[in-house]
């Protein structure tokens, strides 16, 4: 029953994709086709529905997300911290379902045809796109740290740095952790997703700490010279309220871990922690390079950021952390929001033969919480510039907060409710 | 002589400015820069303490965006947001918001 159903709507997928293809040199004409999307995080959610809404329900998208809620990464140190829970991060896809008619499966896709067009599904069966946007996030390179590349060692060393199970076994550790005990997060090199991300955790915990395990400790091994996103308003939060609890060491690249005694090894040093938390150098979903697409580093999907389509392989659009970032931009839920956006016109744009906006333009902000209730934000705006061909930091725009606050404590998590039903509502 | 050069120059010129005809769909596009924080089409999630731009004259939103930019507005981040976009630009989205429901 349910195949019969995909498979018609194949069919009216394909038809639609056809009949643009025949009437796409007219220009100006209403956009039709069948999009697939692959990944329903904050970039696939984001394009599904405004491929949707933009075509007033001309264009058929298709959602495959392999898990069956959308759960956040931003917030999720709250959930690390002990003062959000699972539930206030995670929402529902039966609002892009009911709403806005987006076909959610929840499936993997283990190929690309980027020829013929169409993708393989883990579950079994191909299906056929007009265009395909990958938003995959990242994958981790565990084979640079050869202790954890295996799945005991990944369980017992968490990375957390994709919300879900993870982040749950996270707080568990950290709260079966005794009194006196050590906490350790590792940064890997620049670019990674969310700059500001680990710092915060830092804070985090070191405030969970304050309040519940005093004598406990919070190291921060970084690989990278210095902090690398709000660095001022950081270090002062260290200083003022975690003085004595956090210890941030520069230039301190995990190599590898020593998995029976919770051992991180360095390049000149060991350090061994009650709860070692590594974040491992990523790269763009595996789909992305399984796929064939252009890679810059071997790492991130080269783009163009008129429509973010691969440089190397027609129809096919990957958003979010996946990408080789432009210039100062950073790898965040908003900026995949915002890549989605872009995509959306743009792709609605090609299919109803017109050339994608000439002169996009992105912005993010990131929300750092302190402690509970302080935040410092960063924010940045990138307009395309049509001379080097990506988008460019705005000089004299974006910035830091002032200071800490609590107003922005509350604006923070009413960014996250905006954001998600942005997304998925 | 000279004219050849000129001309040329003049079609560049001509074909640079298609290339940069603005698209239809600027405003619209431009205004989902927004809805992160201020809900699709400027319809932000109630309770969530953020401003709703849907439906605001134009007027009123382009002199906050105006007040932002010069600092006369006090502000936790929009004073820092609003400089990245460029006067028309501004224009493009407080008229479109102006016109959601």
């Amino acid at each position: 029953m349910m195949l019969m159903k995909r498979r018609d709507f194949l069919k009216v997928g394909a038809a639609a994709g056809a009949m643009a293809s025949l009437y796409g040199c007219a220009g100006g004409g209403k956009a039709s086709g069948h999009v697939v999307v692959v990944g329903g995080g904050y970039g696939g959610a984001t394009v599904a529905k405004y491929l949707r809404m933009w075509s007033e329900g001309g264009v058929q998208v298709t959602l495959i997300e392999r898990n069956p809620t959308f759960i956040s990464c931003p917030i999720s140190n709250l959930v690390i911290g002990g003062t959000k829970t699972m539930e206030d991060i995670t929402v529902s896809y039966d609002g892009l379902k009911s709403k806005w008619g987006v076909r959610v499966i929840q499936d993997d896709v283990v190929a690309v045809d980027a020829a013929k067009r169409s993708v393989k599904l883990a579950k079994g069966g191909d299906m056929s796109y007009d265009r395909l946007v990958l938003s995959p996030g990242v994958d981790f390179m565990f084979d640079q740290i050869p202790g954890l590349n295996n799945a005991a060692a990944q369980s017992k060393i968490l990375h957390a740095w994709k919300a879900g199970p993870q982040t749950i076994a996270l707080r568990k550790q950290l709260e079966d952790m005794k009194d006196g005990g050590t906490y350790a997060i590792s940064i890997p090199k620049a670019p990674y997703r969310c700059p500001p991300g680990p710092y915060e955790r830092a804070c985090l915990v070191a405030n969970y700490f304050k309040q519940n395990k005093p004598k406990s400790k919070v190291v921060i091994l970084d690989a990278n010279e210095d902090v690398q996103s709000k660095k001022p308003l950081f270090t002062k939060a260290w200083a003022d309220l975690y003085k004595g609890i956090i210890e941030y060491r520069n230039n301190s690249e995990v190599k590898d871990v020593e998995v029976s005694t919770n051992t991180a090894v360095l390049e000149f040093d060991k350090f061994k922690a009650d709860v070692l938390n590594i974040v491992p150098p990523h790269r763009a979903g595996d789909i992305a390079a399984k796929s064939g697409l252009k890679l810059i580093n071997n790492r991130w999907v080269d783009i163009n950021w008129l429509s973010m389509e691969s440089t190397s392989t027609p129809g096919v659009h990957v958003l979010g952390d996946a990408v080789f970032p432009a210039p100062t931009m950073p790898k965040s839920g908003h900026m995949a929001n915002q890549h989605g956006k872009l995509a959306a016109a743009a792709i609605l744009n090609l299919l109803s033969g017109q050339e994608p906006n000439p002169a996009p333009v992105v912005m993010n902000t990131c929300y750092s919480f302190v402690d509970a209730k302080n935040v410092i934000h960063v924010a940045s705006i990138h307009q395309y510039d049509a001379a080097t061909k990506v988008v460019q930091p705005v000089k004299g725009a974006g910035g830091v907060s002032a200071a800490r606050n609590e107003l922005e404590g509350k604006v923070a998590l009413g960014w996250a409710k905006n954001i998600w039903a942005d997304m998925l509502a | 002589m000279k004219l050849l050069p000129m001309l040329s120059a003049l079609c560049l010129i001509a074909v640079a400015g298609t290339a940069q005809a603005a698209d239809p769909n600027l405003g619209r596009n431009l205004a989902a820069t927004c809805a992160n924080c201020h809900g699709t089409n400027g319809n932000a999630v109630k309770g969530s303490g953020l401003d709703s731009l849907a439906g605001v004259p134009k007027d009123k939103t382009l002199q906050k965006l105006a007040d932002f930019k010069s600092g006369d507005k006090p502000a936790s981040i929009m004073h820092q947001i609003a400089k990245g976009y460029t006067d028309e630009q501004l224009d493009l989205i407080a008229t479109y918001f102006a016109a959601q429901k």
